[in-house]
């Protein structure tokens, strides 16, 4: 579990995060939705520890991560697995070699045992036969895959993943959708997602968090927030034409 | 009127100039700051570099790849510099060689001094910074702009240790022998010079080589290579760790990477003659 107490964050006179307080289940989808511009990357952000936060607290099953030393935040760091947006593959190395990449770093297995661990992550995710392709040879929706594979290969307990549908068509974001969540289930993963895709929201959320202005709006789950009054909530899951249409 | 009074508009222009002044100072100010956080930044940087790598044996295939990636691949600009190097300061020591009581021998000599203790440390250092330097801030600010490194930071990896150490390890190592490759083929490119256009016969040129030779200078050259590939690998480094934005922002550290380089270099070069040959 995931715990976000008092969280404060700014950059320079500008406050983005104001006062977060909420929690993130084990082996539930949750989610964190709201406009560009919102705060919802730089909690994200936050919760992983790529931005050092201004007050409050970030507790992973109770360990405090953000006033822990840097050795402690490693620790845990080896926890984490991390979906980013653009897939953030390395380039140089080949698919195999992305998701060996934390095993070879990690871990003592042999260069048998972690191909096997590399092929058993890679068939997770519905990848076959694309060991030795570069990044530059597959397409946006088989790097999310393979950056999802490199994200289990070391059994997180907690995975995090930033708007993993950009860029992708409606077909393949539901794959991806269901992808996560099913590891999440399976696993029993500590999942956070972060999204504006509204397709996710109803389809996957277990757990929706509303980030407005940098504060914590309104929480809930894919059913009540399709029948809230918070008008601000309301404002951004009806805002297309159609999902006004289908409301009515 | 008021505005018309002479007084007046001397104080006016007094307070003008004061305003200026004081714009003046802050944006100096504001410069100097930024550049003293820059310094910090680097020296913060360095501390992250300079530690025990994560697994020895990542760092050594990473090490072994950047040793192929800064050495052998510069290898090829290096010969050619430094053949037609030596072969310009062979044809221009000869032919400004007017008085006849200078002996021949003088521009082997001439050559193998200015080789080694200027042309190719420096020289070749310089277009090294340009080659490597480019290269190895543009790859690492692509990897920042990307979340590459996000992503080692995330797996709890010490992303500019695994980054940049085996960069500067790389080219502290092989630049030495990349510049004593171009010293000796800086002294065969002014041979091939003086026999080819026969302005100095061969053993003129040759005894004119081994000529008083002094090993120090091939140290002192040495030494000024090491600092020069430390400087070109950890600033080229620095520039694309802390790129912030995209393409535009890569492009832009990576001319920055070369142009503080070199800088640097020259600056360096000057401190270290001072010290090293005073």
């Amino acid at each position: 579990m995931i715990e976000v107490i008092n969280v404060y964050k700014s950059f320079g006179d500008l406050e983005v995060l104001k006062n977060i307080n909420t929690s993130f289940e084990p082996g539930k989808m949750n989610l964190i939705i709201g406009q560009s511009g919102s705060g919802k990357t730089v909690l994200m952000k936050s919760i992983v520890g790529l931005h050092s936060i201004d007050r409050g607290n970030i507790l992973y099953d109770g360990r405090d991560f953000a006033n822990m030393s840097f050795k402690e935040k490693n620790i845990i760091r080896k926890e984490l697995g991390m979906l980013f947006q653009g897939a953030a593959l390395f380039d140089s190395f080949t698919v195999e070699g992305n998701v060996m990449f934390p095993l070879s770093m990690f871990s003592d297995m042999t260069r048998e045992e972690k191909i096997e661990r590399v092929n058993f992550c890679l068939k997770r995710v519905n990848l076959e036969n694309v060991n030795h392709l570069y990044p530059s040879e597959i397409s946006g929706g088989m790097k999310k895959r393979v950056a999802i594979a490199r994200a289990i290969a070391m059994n997180p307990k907690y995975l995090f993943c930033d708007e993993p549908n950009s860029g992708l068509d409606p077909l393949t974001s539901i794959v991806i959708d269901n992808l996560i969540s099913e590891i999440t289930k399976e696993y029993n993963i500590t999942t956070i997602v972060n999204t504006h895709d509204m397709n996710s929201v109803i389809e996957v959320g277990d757990k929706i968090a509303f980030i407005y202005r940098g504060q914590l709006w309104w929480e809930g789950n894919n059913e009540e927030i399709l029948h809230t009054n918070n008008k601000e909530v309301n404002e951004f899951v009806y805002a297309t034409e159609l999902l006004k249409k289908l409301k009515k | 009127m008021l505005f018309e009074n002479p007084k007046v508009i001397k104080i006016k222009k007094n307070y003008t100039r004061f305003i200026k002044l004081t714009k003046f100072a802050n944006s100096k100010r504001k410069n100097m700051l930024k550049y003293l956080n820059e310094f910090g930044k680097y020296f913060m940087l360095m501390g992250k570099v300079l530690r025990k790598p994560d697994k020895a044996i990542i760092f050594k295939q990473q090490l072994v790849l950047e040793i192929d990636k800064i050495g052998l691949d510069s290898l090829g600009i290096v010969v050619i510099i430094s053949i037609f190097m030596g072969g310009v300061v062979a044809i221009q020591t000869a032919f400004n060689i007017d008085s006849p009581w200078y002996p021949l021998y003088a521009v082997g000599f001439t050559v193998r001094q200015s080789v080694i203790l200027e042309f190719s440390p420096t020289i070749v250092s310089l277009i090294l910074a340009g080659k490597v330097g480019s290269r190895i801030a543009s790859e690492i600010g692509t990897m920042r702009v990307t979340e590459q490194i996000d992503a080692l930071d995330i797996m709890g990896v010490n992303s500019a240790n695994y980054l940049i150490l085996p960069k500067i390890i790389a080219a502290v190592v092989i630049n030495p022998i990349l510049i004593t490759i171009s010293m000796f083929l800086g002294i065969f490119g002014g041979w091939l010079a003086c026999t080819l256009t026969r302005l100095v016969l061969s053993a003129h040129y040759v005894y004119g080589v081994q000529l008083d030779f002094r090993g120090y200078d091939v140290f002192y050259a040495l030494i000024k290579t090491v600092v020069f590939a430390f400087i070109i690998t950890s600033v080229s480094s620095f520039k694309g760790y802390y790129v912030d934005g995209g393409s535009l922002e890569v492009g832009q550290a990576s001319t920055k990477a070369v142009v503080f380089s070199s800088i640097l270099i020259i600056i360096f070069n000057l401190i270290l003659t001072q010290m090293l040959l005073s």
